[in-house]
C-alpha cells in the first residue's frame, strides 16, 4: 500500500511551483504585500497614533462656563453649534463623538454603539470636573437618524452602486474582448456608442432591483430613514450609478484580462472605502486633503445619499455632489470612448 | 477585372521591426472565391483583418464593393459578412438569441429561420451557445456572418482545429453561399480546403504572395506528373549524390528532410524504374516508396523548403 506521507523531492517541486507561480504574478505580489501595508498606512493617517487623537465634542449654550471648560481641556476638539438642529445632525452624521448641551436640563448626548462616545463620555466628565451628578443627564441617542447605523448605511449603499458598477462592467467587457467578441461586433455596422450605451442601460436595470431591495432591507429591518422623497433618493442613485458605470468603462478601456481587471477595480474601490466616508466620516482625515477626498466620486455619492436620507434634503441642497458625480460620468465616458480598444 | 468585389494594392503592414504583409496586391472578382493559403505566421490574418476594416494597412489601397473603408466604412459593414478566427460568441444565450443581436445590426435582416436552415442549426435553434460542438458553433459563427445576406464573405480558417466531418458540412454551407452567387474571400492553411472551395489561390509566406492562379495553374507551375517520396533504411543512402539523380530521365528536382527523399518527376514511370535500377546497384535499401499527385502543399514546399503545417 502506498504511504499517504508527502515526499521529499516531489513537495519542494511542487512548493517551489507555488511560490514561482505567486511570484511571476505582479499583481498577486502587490495584494499580499504592498496592499496591507498601504492600507495601514491609511487607516494609521486617519486614526493617527502617538497621542490619542482629541474628542470631537459639539456644545450648545454656556450655562455655567463649561463650554469654556471643555475648551481649554486638550483631550478636547470643542466645536460650537448655533442650532440643536444642526449639532444634532452632526453628531448623527459622525463628525463629533458627543453633544453638550448646556442649557437647562443639561445633557450629554452620544451614541452609545460608537467605541468613540465611551471615552468622550469620560473625558467630558474629567473636564467638568466636580459637577452634581444630578445636573448633566447621559442621554444615548436612539432616535432613527441619529444612530452609527444610520451613518453607515447610505455609505454601504454608496459602496455598493460603485462595487456592482465598476464589476459588472469590467468583467463584462474583459470577458467580451477575451473571447474577441467585441472585435466580432465590430465588423458590423453596430454604432460603438449603441454598445457603451448598452452597458449604462444594462447597469440601470439591475440597479432598480438592487436598490429595491436594499433600502428595503435598510428602512424596514435597521430602521434607517428615509427623509427625502423618493424621486430625489432615486435620482441621487442613478447619478452615482451611471458615474460608477462611466468609471467602470474607463477602467477596462484598455485591459485584456480579467486578472487585470480585478487589479484595476480594486485599486480604484480600495481608496475610496477608506477615503470617501464608508465607514467612518472622512473628516478624521487631515482637513488639508478635504477638499481632494470631496472630489471623489463616492464621497460625493456618500455625503448626497445621507443628506437624502437623514436630512431629507432635496436635489436642490445638493448641487455640488450631483456636479462631482456628473463630473465622473462625463470626463471617464469621453476618455473611454477616445481610449478603449475594441480589438 | 470590370467590377471585383475586393481590390487591394500595396499592402504593408509592420509590427515594430517584423513586416508582417510586405506589399500585397489582391483582386477577387464579384461571384469567384479566392484562398490565401500559407503556413502559421504568413501574415494571412493581418492581410483579412485590413481587408475587414479592423487593422490599419501602414501602406497601400483597399477597395470592397467600389468603396473604401475612409469613405463609405458603414455601407461597406452593411454589405460584407464576416467570421474571424477564434471568436468564442458569448456562452449564456441562445442560437437563436444570438443570431438575433447580430440581425439587429443590420438595415436589411434576413429571415432567422431561413439562416439556421442553411447552417443546420434548426433543431439547436433554443441551445445555449455552451453546449454547442466545435463544429456546430463554427456554423453558429457562420450564421452570424450571413444573416445580413452579404455580398462578399470573409472567413479567417474557417475550419481550423475542426474534425474531418464538421470540415465538409462547413465546405457546403461555403459552396451554398457561392451557389447563390456570393463572393469569398478566406485564409486556410489547409491544401485541401483551398483546392475544395477556391477559384483561385494566393500561396503566401512571410508577408509576400509567392505564386497565384487557379489551383490547378498553381500545381501545374509545378511542372510535375508527380511526387516520389522515399524513405530509406537507415544508413544505406549515405552515398547518394543528388546531381545523380538529377540526371535521371524525367527527375526535375530533388530535395532531403533528414535521410527521405522528395522527388519532383516529369515522367513517373521511367523516373521510378531508373530511380530504382541505380538503388539496386549502389546498395540502398528502401522503407517505402510513395508516389502521389501533386497538390498546393507541394508547390509551397517546393517554393519556400517549408511545410504548410508544422
Amino acid at each position: 500500500m502506498a504511504s499517504p506521507l508527502p515526499r521529499w523531492p516531489e513537495l519542494v517541486e511542487l512548493t517551489r511551483h507555488r511560490i514561482l507561480t505567486f511570484l511571476r504574478q505582479p499583481e498577486s505580489v502587490f495584494w499580499v504585500f504592498a496592499f496591507p501595508l498601504l492600507l495601514s498606512g491609511v487607516l494609521g493617517f486617519a486614526f493617527q497614533g502617538g497621542d490619542p487623537a482629541p474628542s470631537r465634542i459639539g456644545v450648545i449654550g454656556e450655562a455655567q462656563g463649561w463650554a469654556a471648560r471643555l475648551a481649554m481641556d486638550p483631550s478636547i476638539a470643542l466645536v460650537r453649534y448655533a442650532t440643536r438642529e444642526e449639532a444634532e445632525r452632526e453628531l448623527a452624521g459622525g463628525h463629533i463623538d458627543a453633544l453638550v448641551l448646556a442649557v437647562a436640563p443639561a445633557e450629554l448626548r452620544l451614541d452609545p454603539s460608537r467605541a468613540e462616545a465611551e471615552v468622550a463620555r469620560l473625558r467630558v466628565l474629567v473636564a467638568l470636573g466636580e459637577i452634581d451628578q444630578g445636573q448633566l443627564t447621559v442621554a444615548p441617542v436612539t432616535e432613527r437618524g441619529a444612530r452609527y447605523v444610520d451613518f453607515l448605511f447610505p455609505g454601504l449603499l454608496g459602496m455598493n452602486l460603485m462595487g456592482t458598477g465598476l464589476w459588472s462592467i469590467g468583467f463584462t467587457v474583459a470577458d467580451m474582448r477575451q473571447r474577441k467578441v467585441l472585435k466580432r461586433l465590430l465588423v458590423t455596422p453596430m454604432r460603438r456608442s449603441s454598445f457603451l450605451s448598452s452597458l449604462i442601460g444594462a447597469r440601470l436595470a439591475y440597479l432598480a432591483g438592487e436598490l429595491a431591495l436594499l433600502t428595503a432591507f435598510g428602512v424596514w429591518v435597521l430602521g434607517v430613514p428615509l427623509r427625502t422623497s423618493l424621486f430625489t433618493f432615486f435620482a441621487v442613485s442613478v447619478f452615482g450609478a451611471v458615474a460608477f458605470s462611466c468609471l467602470g468603462l474607463l477602467v477596462v478601456s484598455r485591459t485584456k484580462t480579467i486578472e487585470g481587471i480585478s487589479g484595476l477595480v480594486n485599486l480604484v474601490i480600495v481608496p475610496m472605502w477608506l477615503g470617501s466616508g464608508v465607514f467612518f466620516s472622512y473628516e478624521r482625515f487631515p482637513e488639508a486633503i478635504h477638499p481632494l477626498l470631496r472630489a471623489l466620486p463616492l464621497t460625493a455619492l456618500n455625503d448626497a445619499l445621507r443628506a437624502g436620507m437623514i436630512d431629507g434634503a432635496g436635489l436642490g441642497s445638493m448641487l455640488p455632489e450631483l456636479a462631482v458625480l456628473a463630473a465622473w460620468m462625463v470626463i471617464p465616458f469621453v476618455l473611454a470612448l477616445k481610449v478603449f480598444r475594441w480589438a | 477585372m470590370p467590377n471585383p468585389a475586393l481590390r487591394a494594392t500595396g499592402l504593408v503592414k509592420r509590427f515594430g521591426a517584423l513586416t508582417a504583409v510586405d506589399g500585397l496586391d489582391l483582386e477577387l472578382g464579384a461571384g469567384t472565391c479566392l484562398a490565401l493559403l500559407g503556413p502559421n505566421g504568413a501574415g494571412k490574418t493581418t492581410t483579412i483583418e485590413m481587408l475587414e476594416g479592423l487593422t490599419e494597412p501602414d501602406a497601400g489601397e483597399i477597395e470592397i464593393l467600389g468603396r473604401s473603408w475612409a469613405t463609405h466604412a458603414d455601407e461597406i459593414r452593411e454589405r460584407i459578412g464576416v467570421q474571424l478566427q477564434e471568436t468564442r460568441l458569448t456562452e449564456k444565450v441562445s442560437v437563436l438569441e444570438t443570431l438575433e443581436l447580430f440581425r439587429s445590426f443590420y438595415r436589411n435582416g434576413r429571415d432567422l429561420a431561413e439562416v439556421l436552415e442553411v447552417v443546420g442549426l434548426t433543431d439547436k435553434r433554443d441551445a445555449r451557445v455552451e453546449t454547442l460542438s466545435g463544429g456546430q458553433h463554427q456554423r453558429l459563427s457562420l450564421a452570424c456572418a450571413l444573416v445580413s445576406r452579404p455580398e462578399l464573405l470573409f472567413l479567417d480558417e474557417p475550419t481550423t482545429g475542426l474534425d474531418p466531418q464538421a470540415r465538409r458540412r462547413v465546405w457546403e454551407i461555403v459552396d451554398g453561399f457561392k451557389g447563390e452567387g456570393g463572393t469569398v474571400l478566406l485564409t486556410t492553411h489547409y491544401m485541401e480546403e483551398a483546392e475544395k472551395l477556391a477559384d483561385d489561390v494566393v500561396i503566401v509566406d512571410a508577408g509576400k504572395i509567392i505564386a497565384q492562379g487557379t489551383p490547378a495553374s498553381v500545381i501545374g507551375s509545378l511542372h510535375a506528373e508527380s511526387i516520389v517520396e522515399i524513405h530509406p533504411r537507415d544508413g544505406t543512402a549515405d552515398h547518394l549524390v543528388d546531381a545523380t539523380l538529377l540526371a535521371m530521365p524525367g527527375v526535375s528536382e530533388v530535395r532531403r528532410e533528414g535521410a527521405a527523399l522528395t522527388i519532383v518527376v516529369t515522367d513517373t514511370q521511367a523516373s521510378v524504374g531508373a530511380l530504382l535500377a541505380h538503388f539496386a546497384q549502389v546498395g540502398v535499401e528502401l522503407e517505402s516508396l510513395q508516389t502521389h499527385s501533386p497538390t498546393l502543399e507541394d508547390v509551397f514546399v517546393a517554393l519556400t523548403g517549408k511545410h504548410l503545417r508544422g
